[in-house]
């Protein structure tokens, strides 16, 4: 019990929550736009992984980080009007595309990075972000290590979050995008072109999931090597329901989710006799259960995964 | 611009998409291999002797073919009642375990030709448990199986790497984690001998056009279509949905637990974390080039076993990352779905 509450009350606990959540705080919030306007995005997987690749490529070759940031975003767009390009012009089947293109920027990523960097014993690496100091903030006892210690990512993170939330809700585009969503056709009769709509929310959600990839790279770790994701962008993907397409929720799903994870990853360290492998499963575990509960109660996009076909019901 | 459904379709549309699209996805693949600065027909015509040039490079590319009909099968299966099962993976090593956990001792005492059908039956088994928890989730909480099935996967994997780090844990692999080995006489015969080809192929060949009969030609069939088609109609003309989905999801899992079963029966012996570069997920490549047809993942299982073995030569003789064959593939999947959408609309100015 005491142990509990050492790992509970450790500065350091907190400050990874904030660490562990950012990638996952942008792909959620990326899937969920493009979610929003009717477009499953299974590419995000793979759009994290070139992100990761493509940020820390540039980075690498003496771009800074921001301009890591901005590369990968665009790299992410480009998969994202690929997909809309499948789905929405075409209107073929989300999931498949949605694979294809994952199993595509994967690939295509390891491939761009064998090419680019020679196999090496110890994969090279970079200077990542550091952790802003704030003034006053940062200082504050406790909550400065906790809470003010993060990279400037981390903070973007939570901005895009809060002002997702309010274009979503409180603004017209937010408005035509839930149109899209809902009722496409609906939408054509009120002069918005859902297709247009759906092209954005893709190539903006894509965007945002390759800068969520581009995070573990130029920010948590300094190096990229494949499989480096890890299902992230599965687990983003169930977190948008258990958000029930919300970008408040969707942070606080992030944290809650990164909680959990920060507190397994310390846990390992004082329980003794559990495999290792029992704590790296519980991340998977928690989101199918987070699905299992959230998926009768969430609102889903009426309108999600069905294709928009003008003058065809 | 716009689609139109188109009214007929010509034969030559039919045979000629398909076909166009592979054959875009090698040129953009080209591009890539000519980026990269070598001479892209050498490179093709390399991973054709890569996949084919020796006796011992053709049994390895059919070798690599098996499990991928096996997983291509599933994914078919599968989709076509548009149950998305994506987790063919984590099914795959499920069925590895099963195999490498009964046919390493508790019932090595069976005599071979009774062991080999029984194991067989045990890792296609595995692969079934493994997907009904996805199915459940859909039927019981209607939570999407794509992701649940996904992320099956990487908890499947995590249960193999802790089973052969402890009680499967072969502990004369010198502390490195991997599975004891199945018996000798549970291993599948050789179907050319001095080579690694097994007879897991044949058993792929005839399940292909098992599934193909069990799809044109049984009630089951029939239900599992009408399931995929329009599952609401499917329930309005007395499907039982839930049941149907029942059958398909073991047919689909079991079929994913076979293809892990054969593997370690056919060519480890024993089970390792990287047991499958990705079969599962090659699978449903492999499916959907064939447009979901049984008969068909014989071939397109072939093509990506080419492209995989051949890759593997031609990265060796031009310093070309192995990784284009992962691209390729995928780039054909993109460009296959685009071709059979063609087939079906035409453009309209």
């Amino acid at each position: 019990m005491s142990t509990l509450i050492d790992i509970l009350s450790s500065a350091g606990l907190w400050a990874a929550i904030l660490r562990i959540a950012t990638p996952l705080i942008f792909g959620t919030l990326g899937a969920l736009l493009s979610e929003r306007a009717g477009v499953l995005n299974l590419g995000i997987e793979g759009v994290m992984t070139f992100g990761a690749m493509i940020g820390w490529l540039a980075v690498y070759n003496g771009a800074d980080l921001w301009t890591g940031v901005l590369v990968a975003a665009c790299a992410g767009a480009l998969f994202g009007t690929l997909h809309a390009g499948l789905t929405v012009t075409l209107g073929l089947s989300q999931h498949v595309c949605g694979l294809g293109v994952t199993l595509f920027a994967s690939s295509f990523s390891y491939y761009v990075f064998r090419l680019a960097v020679p196999v090496a014993g110890t994969p090279p690496t970079i200077t990542p972000f550091q952790p802003l100091d704030i003034p006053v903030l940062s200082a504050l006892p406790f909550l400065g290590q906790a809470v003010f210690t993060q990279t400037a990512p981390t903070y973007l993170a939570i901005a895009v979050a809060l002002v997702m939330a309010y274009v979503i809700f409180r603004t017209p585009i937010g408005l035509a995008v839930r149109m899209a969503g809902e009722n496409p056709h609906a939408a054509e009769a009120q002069g918005v072109n859902p297709m247009k709509v759906r092209y954005g929310a893709v190539i903006v959600g894509s965007a945002l999931m390759a800068v969520g990839g581009a995070f573990l790279t130029l920010s948590a770790f300094n190096s990229f090597f494949p499989t480096m994701v890890q299902g992230r962008g599965w687990i983003c993907i169930a977190l948008v329901v258990f958000s029930s397409w919300r970008p408040g929720r969707a942070l606080f799903g992030a944290l809650l989710f990164a909680f959990f994870d920060a507190f397994q990853l310390r846990l390992q360290t004082v329980v003794e006799g559990v495999p290792y492998q029992i704590f790296l499963m519980t991340p998977y575990i928690l989101s199918i259960a987070a699905l299992a509960i959230m998926a009768r109660r969430a609102r889903v996009p009426q309108a999600l995964m069905q294709p928009y076909r003008r003058g065809e019901r | 611009m716009r689609f139109e459904r188109r009214e007929q379709r010509s034969l030559l549309l039919l045979v000629g998409a398909p076909l166009a699209a592979i054959v875009v996805a090698l040129a953009l693949s080209g591009i890539l291999i000519a980026i990269a600065g070598a001479p892209v027909l050498e490179a093709y015509r390399r991973i054709l002797i890569g996949a084919f040039g020796s006796r011992l490079s053709a049994t390895e590319t059919l070798t690599r073919a098996t499990p991928l009909m096996l997983t291509g099968l599933a994914a078919a299966v599968a989709f076509r009642a548009r149950l998305w099962n994506i987790g063919a993976e984590g099914q795959f090593y499920f069925g590895a375990l099963a195999v490498a956990a009964f046919g390493s001792h508790l019932l090595s005492g069976l005599p071979g030709p009774i062991l080999i059908p029984v194991l067989l039956v045990i890792g296609a088994l595995a692969g079934m448990v493994l997907i009904l928890i996805p199915l459940w989730l859909r039927l019981r909480f209607s939570v999407d199986e794509v992701v649940t099935s996904l992320l099956m996967n990487f908890i499947a994997v995590l249960v193999v790497s802790m089973l052969i780090d402890g009680v499967l844990k072969d502990p004369l692999a010198f502390g490195w984690p991997q599975s004891q080995s199945v018996v000798d006489h549970a291993m599948l015969p050789k179907l050319v001998p001095r080579s690694r080809l097994h007879i897991g192929l044949g058993i792929a060949v005839v399940l292909a056009f098992v599934v193909a009969f069990i799809q044109s030609r049984t009630v089951f069939g029939l239900q599992s279509r009408a399931a995929g088609l329009n599952p609401q109609g499917a329930v309005f003309a007395g499907v039982p949905l839930g049941r149907t989905l029942f059958k398909v999801a073991c047919l689909s899992g079991g079929l994913a637990g076979l293809a892990g079963a054969i593997e370690v029966m056919g060519v480890r012996g024993y089970v390792t974390t990287d047991l499958s570069p990705g079969f599962g997920y090659s699978g449903i490549v492999v499916a959907m080039l064939a447009n979901l047809n049984p008969v068909g993942v014989i071939f397109t299982a072939l093509f990506t076993a080419i492209m995989f073995v051949g890759a593997d030569g031609m990265s060796r003789s031009l310093g070309i990352p192995t990784y284009i064959a992962d691209v390729t593939v995928a780039l054909s999947l993109l460009t296959m779905v685009v071709a059979l959408f063609f087939t079906q609309y035409r453009v309209r100015r």
